[in-house]
């Protein structure tokens, strides 16, 4: 059944006419556009959807719209564009953190939200709040270097 | 004069490679495609170096099989050694018209000339001219001759450095694969999977699906091929999903948990063949070892995809399949469709790891263009789909044999090994796209074949140990009844016979009484081998090593990738109790002429994380309908908090060609955890994974 719900999408507000039971990863590529978020096994296993729902990071891949109307989402095109990248993406670019990169969106959103709640973390704290996202390339070493690179440009920010 | 490397052979005309463009730019084609190993890249500063332009002045053009040359596919680690080695000399010789062109223009000696971003300087001030003023004066349609020698290394101001991967920057903004491109009218698509070559469809509810869709849904049916297709993806997922559920089917594939071992597979009837040293009359007094591993997913992090339009009597396909020439053969032949109506495009996909589900999806989605015309079709495979059909790579045995001098040193070498193949890409060794199955006429059964030793060997790579031990052969058991399909995995056959190798070989040394490096480099004369094995050990403060056998170790792997590529030595440190904790790696490679030293780290380090992955985690188990591992639960494979520290470092080789590096270090890794963990239980586990049952079987035993 459709419902008109409203979502704030990477500052965006969208009234949405979709069925209540919809993923939010499909609202979000089919219905907005934003490709970002990725599908990569649809059984919250992978991490590859992941989005912030309300600073929290979350899969989207089976999660109903229905669940989330007036919510704040940010994807991983709310974070920076190329043009002005967030100091993940910098680090992840500089440290050359990425292979094939599926994986990239969601171990971005990930990051975010970890470095929100620890700003100055251990190697080893980044790599259990990154658990749950999946990267088959082996790109881990570098993208555990880059987060803690982007930590710390961040933290210099706030300085 | 310079040698045509293969990829050249095949595809002479200068223009199938290189072309001015328009804005400014160099069109440099390649059949070799990006599958996040960074080849692009490379291959970009391989052109701008020659061509004395600047990085950003090149575009790539690869995997296109209209306009680029075909070179077989993207596979074995051959892309910088053949398309590097072509469009080295293409470049080279285009420089050398162009220059030879300018000069008539500019009434100069072309030794007066220089090249700089594209424009020509005379005696080092502009001229006022550049390619693109003099391009169309360039017959770029004659053939390459080879005649024009590339730069001297000592020249290079490109190669040798670290550019930055050229399609990062999309892929961290959210964009840059095939699974985000949006083609007007463009329809959604998943398939219903034919559970085995033969199966045939009795019974299909269509009235449940539609229910179970909630929303409009096609149904595309060709024999026992069956299409969801429609404007909602979500529907179109439910209806596959349903439609698995409900379908009913004939003959399907049924197997056994037993039919998943290394031990099941050996006991096939086999196909032989000797390679390398006939056999000895008698083998006495050898020294024997077996070894396994089990059937392996290629796991790629994203369910395979495809779009395809028919339109206009053309048949055009995008996928992120590694070779779009042989791709278009593919899907020509099995829709009896002549090569010029069908047209192949390669798009960036996941990381696939080998021959994965990107072919069998290409032909998905032109099955189900053909069937409605004029509407792009993008079809993804389902995660559970991309487990359970796509090939695997096949379980393994290897057993290794050595005679042995009084002084406990090899003198003759035996590896044998059971495997199926390790390639069935289609159109190799008769094998076929997988809906190729589903038509009413499937195709001919497929005769025994692997990958031959002169291309690298499957099963049979790197079976041949580097070392000086006098007679060397592998003896294959090529089991061709194995009930799935099996093909290439990163590393083929290398993974276990390297491991297998290098564990007797620390077996021996420790008969022999001596340190596991000291041994080996009194039986390696190859200086580049001996160098990285030296060179890991000192990475690894080797020299330190205890006596083991308390819980913690240390271990050491060697290998050169199918013998002809880079080498790589790899020492690991593991903790041992319940379960194998891969604490410290240390890697040396020596990749020849290195195009992009921190592309080749990069390509490394995955290649060692995945071999921790095979090497303790990692196995496929089958059911009665099947694969039985269909999601990450069920086949599990490394997390962030499981990687350790990992250095690697390359050897100074630029005076040796450039060697593929993609593969190279996982054999060793895996050999060198193996012998890290036998050291650290005084205990040899030799069968992969190297679980926590199995670690308290060893400690048990």
């Amino acid at each position: 059944m459709n419902e008109c719900l409203t979502l704030n999408v990477n500052g965006q507000v969208h009234e949405l006419d979709v069925p209540s039971t919809a993923p939010l990863l499909d609202v979000l590529r089919n219905h907005l556009g934003l490709k970002g978020s990725r599908y990569g096994c649809g059984l919250e296993q992978c991490g590859a959807c992941m989005v912030l729902i309300d600073g929290v990071a979350a899969y989207s891949c089976s999660r109903e719209i229905g669940t989330l109307s007036g919510r704040t989402i940010t994807t991983v095109e709310g974070l920076g564009s190329a043009d002005a990248l967030h100091p993940l993406q910098q680090a992840f670019l500089d440290e050359q953190a990425g292979q094939c990169g599926y994986c990239l969106s969601g171990i971005l959103i990930a990051a975010k939200a970890f470095l929100d709640r620890n700003p100055d973390p251990t190697r080893a704290e980044i790599a259990a709040a990154l658990d749950a996202n999946l990267c088959r390339c082996g790109s881990h070493p570098r993208i555990l270097r880059a987060v803690l690179k982007a930590a710390a440009d961040m933290r210099e920010k706030v300085a | 004069m310079t040698a045509l490397s293969f990829s050249l052979k095949d595809n002479p005309r200068l223009d199938r490679w290189l072309r001015f463009q328009d804005d400014h730019t160099v069109r440099i084609g390649t059949g070799k495609v990006e599958l996040g190993q960074g080849v692009l890249t490379a291959l970009a500063q391989i052109a701008a170096e020659e061509l004395d332009l600047r990085i950003d002045q090149v575009r790539m053009m690869s995997g296109n099989s209209v306009e680029g040359p075909g070179e077989g596919y993207t596979a074995s680690s051959w892309s910088i050694e053949h398309s590097g080695a072509a469009i080295r000399l293409v470049a080279a010789e285009v420089r050398a018209l162009a220059l030879a062109r300018a000069a008539l223009r500019l009434n100069a000696a072309p030794d007066e000339l220089t090249v700089a971003d594209g424009a020509f300087l005379k005696n080092g001030a502009p001229s006022g001219i550049d390619y693109w003023s003099i391009a169309g004066e360039l017959d770029l349609s004659a053939e390459a001759t080879g005649a024009v020698a590339p730069k001297p290394q000592g020249a290079h101001r490109l190669v040798g450095r670290s550019v930055p991967r050229l399609d990062l920057p999309a892929k961290l903004t959210g964009s840059g694969f095939i699974q985000d491109m949006m083609l007007a009218g463009m329809l959604h698509a998943r398939t219903l999977r034919q559970p085995g070559p033969g199966a045939v469809l009795l019974q299909l509810d269509e009235t449940i699906i539609r229910r179970r869709a909630g929303g409009d849904v096609r149904i595309v049916r060709l024999d026992n091929f069956v299409a969801f297709v429609g404007t909602d993806e979500t529907a179109v997922r439910a209806a596959a999903v349903a439609a698995t559920e409900c379908a009913v089917w004939d003959n399907a594939l049924s197997l056994s948990p037993e039919q998943a071992t290394p031990d099941w597979v050996a006991s096939q009837p086999s196909d032989d063949r000797l390679m390398g040293a006939p056999s000895p009359e008698k083998a006495t007094d050898r020294v024997s070892a077996r070894f396994t591993r089990p059937f392996l997913s290629h796991g790629s992090i994203a369910p395979s995809c495809a779009i395809a339009l028919y339109r206009d009597g053309i048949l055009t396909v995008w996928s992120h399949a590694q070779g779009m020439h042989p791709l278009r053969e593919n899907i020509a032949r099995t829709v009896g469709f002549s090569l010029d109506a069908v047209a192949c495009h390669h798009v960036q996909g996941a990381g696939c790891y080998g021959h994965n589900g990107a072919d069998d999806a290409a032909l998905d989605a032109a099955l189900v263009a053909l069937a409605l015309p004029d509407q792009p079709i993008r079809l993804m495979w389902r995660r559970e789909e991309e487990f359970g059909y796509e090939p695997l790579s096949s379980a393994m045995t290897v057993a290794v044999h050595a005679e042995l001098d009084a002084a406990g040193r090899p003198v003759d070498w035996t590896t044998e090994i059971w495997s199926a193949t390790h390639g069935q890409r289609p159109g190799v060794g008769g094998a076929s796209l997988l809906a190729a199955h589903a038509m009413k006429t499937p195709p001919p059964d497929r005769k025994p074949f692997d990958i031959p030793l002169e291309r690298g060997g499957g099963a049979a790579r790197n079976g041949i140990p580097l070392y000086d031990i006098g007679p060397k052969r592998i003896e294959l058991h090529l089991i061709h009844d194995v009930p799935l399909r099996t093909s290439s995995l990163r590393g083929l056959g290398a993974t276990l016979n390297v491991f297998a190798i290098e564990g007797l070989l620390d077996d021996l040394a420790g008969r022999a009484g001596e340190d596991p490096v000291a041994y080996r480099l009194a039986i390696l004369s190859d200086p580049r081998a001996r160098r990285v094995l030296e060179k890991a050990a000192a990475m690894a403060n080797w020299s330190s090593r205890d006596a083991g056998g308390a819980g913690s170790g240390l271990g050491i792997g060697l290998a050169r990738y199918k013998n002809s590529s880079a080498y790589a030595a790899v020492v690991a440190a593991v903790d041992v109790d319940e379960a194998v904790r891969v604490t410290d790696i240390w890697c040396a490679v020596d990749a020849g002429l290195a195009i992009n030293p921190d592309g080749i780290l990069n390509q490394i380090e995955g290649n060692i994380v995945q071999a921790i992955s095979w090497t303790l985690i990692e196995e496929v188990r089958f059911g009665p309908q099947g694969i039985a591992t269909l999601d990450w639960e069920s086949y599990p494979v490394i997390r962030f908090s499981q990687i350790p520290e990992i250095r690697v470092e390359l050897v100074e080789a630029s005076e040796y060609p450039p060697l593929g590096v993609g593969e190279c270090a996982g054999g060793p890794s895996a050999a060198a955890i193996g012998n890290a963990v036998a050291h650290a239980l005084g205990t040899r586990i030799h069968h992969m994974p190297m679980t926590r049952d199995r670690i308290m079987a060893a400690l048990m035993a």
